[in-house]
């Protein structure tokens, strides 16, 4: 095992910047993800540890030493790869044993170790199959395999549940979550899926247009996100964000909005700083900290009823105001609740986000 | 990569240049121009374009004339029409139907232009062949058809030997369109002759432009009515590949044999143009 | 109800109006099935009585006719390892690398290929020939077609291997393996479906050709099948209709054999589409 260390990396493709001036520190036995939408620069960041790209300016090292210029094979990493690219021709055993094949391994040593890794991976009685005859779980797992099987630095993820069906990805999820914790290795993992990262990282990094936004543990990217873009990037549903006109008055900001209704919340310094030049912030909660307001809460905002799906356990109400903006709350399913044409949605304080006209988190004080 | 780009060098973009190249000068086989062959400038085209002679049976003219009329006949109105009848047809019949004609209509392309032409030579044959056999067992006179009808027989020879092109890329543009279509219609209570004119048509339009390119440019440069008819009785069938085969090499005029590849390969370059240029827009062609 | 009569009608009539089709495009090959196994076989269609392999058996022993069918093979075998190996190399090298205007290279080479066709390209091809001294040799004829067939073989190959991920290759040179190694332990055995579709292509092409031949050997102990065919059918007044009948199905054989492998092994009829 090995730390990961970008520094400086940009990347290239014509005029397309890929990466722009990227610098990030993998530990050693990190689960780090990669997260965001497609064309973010998560793949390209991966491919270049992986020495499939190499670096337009910047450097790349893992342990301690510069991988930036070397050929893959002598990077001693392995890497999972999206469409699985299992080898059609060779039975599985020998897609699993093509990594020790090619260090030479002998024919015998090659398979006993194939069948040791395929067993704990539960396809050891597949192996004389082709990649054709077996289920698209078992492939996924096969390429696993064949990135378990030899020792490595660093095992390269690139969203290798992306083709698998909801239930089997759960699973999946579960497994590597298992073995990240039983084999303690350094994996960089690419998705475009929160919740796989929510699940899998020890720190994620949010990406977004060839930059990392952020760069945290899950729960500080949760509670406190930098943005509005990883606000609205990470929770299911997204958070709800309103633009808000604030103000400094009697010792507090005073938010206001159509159909909202607020105490004022505590000044931070800056705060302070973001309103001498602007008036107008975004708003966030997240919709799981909503609920129905029974009457008499400080903080809620109304509307008129648009949606309300049932989804078992809980539900999905949304509201929508009269300039079309709408704010979802997800609430646990309760028959007695009859839902009026007129809503209101009610929260507390402590889970208020602001965001400057930037878009950047205003921290409260204490944070 | 080096292998390669010299042998197309060589054979492919070399001769471009060079028969452009030769086509100015007076080079031929044996005899004092084969070794230090004279600049002539345009005087080969001149000759070519003589409009003393351009028209006369054995000239320029009158083998391009004859190859225009053979494009138009036997590729753009036979083969093209022909190899969607049968694509069309095909569709809608019993299997067994179906497999035995595309066999046939198939074999009439795959085989080896040799062959077909000794088959066809054996099938028109005066005394024995199949054809006037047909003729006799149905009460019409026979006839000699390579001496009295050489250009109908070259069409008809180059319809039946290149429908299956035709048939097969209409056949996988038919299969191209979703099945679907054709059952809306079905509910919707359409005939064949409706669904083929208001649904398959339309949707393969594109393709009918490729093919009728292609074929167009294979049928142009063709090279095989020589061996059923050695571009005669009198120059009949001298298509414009035997006409300069004639002239390079039995009366050993290169630089004019040359000068008519040019004209050849002018005209290639515009259908290649017009093609390649559609298959870029539909970024890829017809798929086979 | 009446509706299903006409469908009924009108699926018999389109099946007997396609027999008929098919009768018109059999008459001219309906001969040559019977005429090899007919020991008295004329220009006229008869029924073989006896059936007899002897007319097989005057061409075995025919050297001329034999050698025939051993110059083709040369000659297609010859320009398929050429065709093969460097449309391979070429084609791997286009579809992999990022070199800039690839799509142009291409683009050029196949416009080249279709407007120098055959017919106006015999006169340069026969200088070319002549003036480096290789007119009437094997290897004449390998190289004229092996630069003819390239561009189109390259294509074919290319748009193959386009279709291929590219993480083949890398997922085995992150396992370890060596450009070289990649390649020939994953990438080609991932390309040989294509490869096989040109090789076949290129030999049917190479093998059933006349023209180039025609006009680039002189002796008739180079001569292939095809050339020995149209001398046989076309010089000698009154052709020897059995043997030329029994020679013409021989030298067919091996086009019908991979015709068949093709459809069969691929399913699609990848032949008549990219021919000629």
């Amino acid at each position: 095992m090995a730390s990961v260390q970008f520094k400086n990396v940009s990347k290239s493709f014509g005029e397309f910047v890929a990466v722009k001036d990227m610098s990030l520190e993998i530990g050693d036995g990190e689960f780090v993800c990669l997260l965001g939408p497609s064309g973010c620069g998560k793949t390209t960041s991966l491919r270049m540890i992986a020495g499939l790209e190499t670096p337009t300016s910047g450097s790349i090292e893992i342990g301690e030493s510069d991988v930036t210029f070397k050929h893959p094979k002598d990077r001693q990493i392995s890497m999972v790869f999206q469409d699985y690219a299992l080898y059609p021709h060779m039975n599985l055993a020998d897609n699993i044993a093509y990594p020790l094949k090619v260090r030479g391994e002998s024919e015998q040593n090659r398979h006993k170790r194939a069948q040791e890794v395929a067993d704990v991976l539960k396809i050891g009685h597949l192996l004389e199959r082709v990649p054709a005859q077996i289920s698209g779980g078992q492939q996924q797992r096969t390429s696993l395999a064949r990135a378990l099987v030899y020792p490595s630095k660093v095992y390269l993820f690139d969203e290798p549940l992306s083709n698998l069906d909801a239930k089997l990805r759960l699973e999946a999820r579960g497994f590597l979550n298992h073995l990240q914790r039983d084999m303690g290795m350094t994996a960089v993992y690419v998705t475009h899926d929160q919740a796989e990262a929510m699940a899998l990282a020890t720190r994620i990094a949010v990406m977004n247009e060839g930059e990392i936004v952020q760069y945290a543990p899950p729960i500080e990217i949760y509670r406190r996100p930098a943005t509005t873009f990883v606000a609205n990037f990470v929770g299911n549903p997204p958070m709800n964000l309103l633009p808000v006109e604030a103000m400094i008055a009697d010792g507090g900001i005073s938010i206001r909005a159509d159909g909202l209704s607020m105490d004022p919340l505590p000044v931070s310094a800056r705060a302070a700083k973001a309103l001498e030049t602007g008036k107008t912030l975004t708003l966030g909660v997240r919709p799981e900290h909503l609920h129905i307001a029974a009457g008499g809460e400080s903080n809620t905002i109304s509307g008129k009823l648009f949606a309300n799906e049932n989804m078992g356990p809980e539900s999905l109400v949304t509201l929508e105001r009269a300039d079309a903006a709408r704010f979802t709350a997800r609430i646990f399913t309760d028959d007695e609740i009859r839902l009026e044409q007129n809503v209101s949605l009610a929260f507390e304080a402590r889970h208020v986000h602001l965001f400057d006209a930037d878009g950047l988190r205003l921290p409260f004080d204490g944070e | 990569m080096a292998p390669a780009t010299i042998l197309v060098a060589v054979f492919v973009i070399a001769p471009f240049f060079w028969v452009i190249f030769v086509s100015f000068t007076n080079r031929t086989l044996l005899g004092r121009t084969a070794v230090n062959p004279e600049f002539v400038g345009l005087a080969n085209y001149i000759s070519l374009f003589d409009p003393v002679s351009f028209f006369q049976r054995g000239q320029f003219g009158f083998s391009l004339i004859l190859t225009t009329q053979f494009v138009i006949l036997s590729a753009l109105v036979g083969q093209a029409l022909l190899g969607m009848l049968l694509a069309w047809l095909l569709q809608s019949v019993p299997k067994g139907v179906k497999s035995i004609t595309e066999t046939f209509v198939i074999a009439a392309w795959i085989l080896p232009e040799v062959v077909i032409g000794f088959a066809w030579f054996a099938f028109l044959d005066y005394d024995n062949g199949t054809l006037n056999m047909i003729m006799e067992s149905l009460g019409l006179p026979p006839g000699d058809w390579l001496l009295q009808q050489p250009f109908w027989v070259i069409v008809i020879f180059n319809v039946w030997r290149g429908a299956a092109f035709s048939m097969m890329l209409f056949n996988s543009a038919f299969a191209s369109i979703p099945p679907s279509y054709f059952q809306a219609a079905d509910v919707a209570g359409a005939s064949s002759w409706q669904k083929f004119r208001d649904i398959g048509l339309p949707l393969i339009r594109g393709h009918v432009v490729t093919v009728l390119i292609l074929i167009t440019m294979w049928t142009f440069n063709t090279f095989t009515p020589f061996l059923l008819t050695n571009g005669g009785p009198s120059y009949r069938t001298e298509l414009i590949s035997i006409y300069t085969y004639r002239v390079a090499f039995r009366d050993f005029d290169f630089g004019k044999g040359a000068a008519v590849g040019v004209i050849i390969m002018l005209i290639n370059l515009v259908f290649a143009l017009i093609y390649l240029s559609l298959g870029r827009k539909r970024a890829k062609g017809v798929k086979t | 109800m009446r509706h299903m009569f006409l469908r009924f009608f009108s699926r018999i009539g389109f099946s007997v109006f396609a027999s008929l089709i098919g009768a018109l495009f059999a008459l001219p090959l309906i001969w040559f099935l019977f005429a090899p196994f007919n020991a008295r076989a004329e220009l006229g269609l008869a029924i073989p009585n006896p059936f007899t392999l002897s007319n097989f058996v005057t061409v075995f022993n025919n050297t001329f006719a034999i050698r025939g069918l051993w110059n083709s093979l040369i000659q297609s075998v010859g320009g398929v390892i050429f065709v093969g190996v460097s449309a391979t190399l070429a084609a791997y090298a286009l579809s992999r690398s990022n070199m800039p205007g690839k799509s142009a290279v291409t683009y050029v080479l196949l416009l080249f290929s279709s407007v120098v066709s055959g017919s106006a390209a015999m006169v340069p091809i026969f200088l070319i020939v002549n003036s480096v001294g290789l007119i009437d040799t094997h290897i004449s004829v390998i190289l004229v077609f092996a630069g003819g067939l390239l561009p189109t073989a390259m294509f074919i190959l290319r748009d193959f291997i386009d279709g291929i991920p590219k993480s083949y290759e890398e997922s085995a040179m992150v396992a370890g393996a060596s450009p070289v190694q990649a390649f020939f332990d994953v990438a080609l055995p991932v390309i040989r479906p294509g490869i096989v579709v040109i090789v076949v292509w290129s030999f049917v092409n190479i093998w059933g050709s006349f023209l180039i031949p025609f006009i680039l050997l002189r002796s008739s102990e180079k001569m292939p099948a095809s050339v020995a065919i149209y001398s046989f059918y076309s010089e000698a007044g009154t052709p020897i209709v059995t043997l030329l009948a029994a020679y013409a199905l021989l030298y067919s054989l091996p086009v019908v054999a991979l015709y068949l492998f093709v459809s069969w092994k691929f399913g699609f009829r990848f032949f008549g589409g990219i021919k000629a």
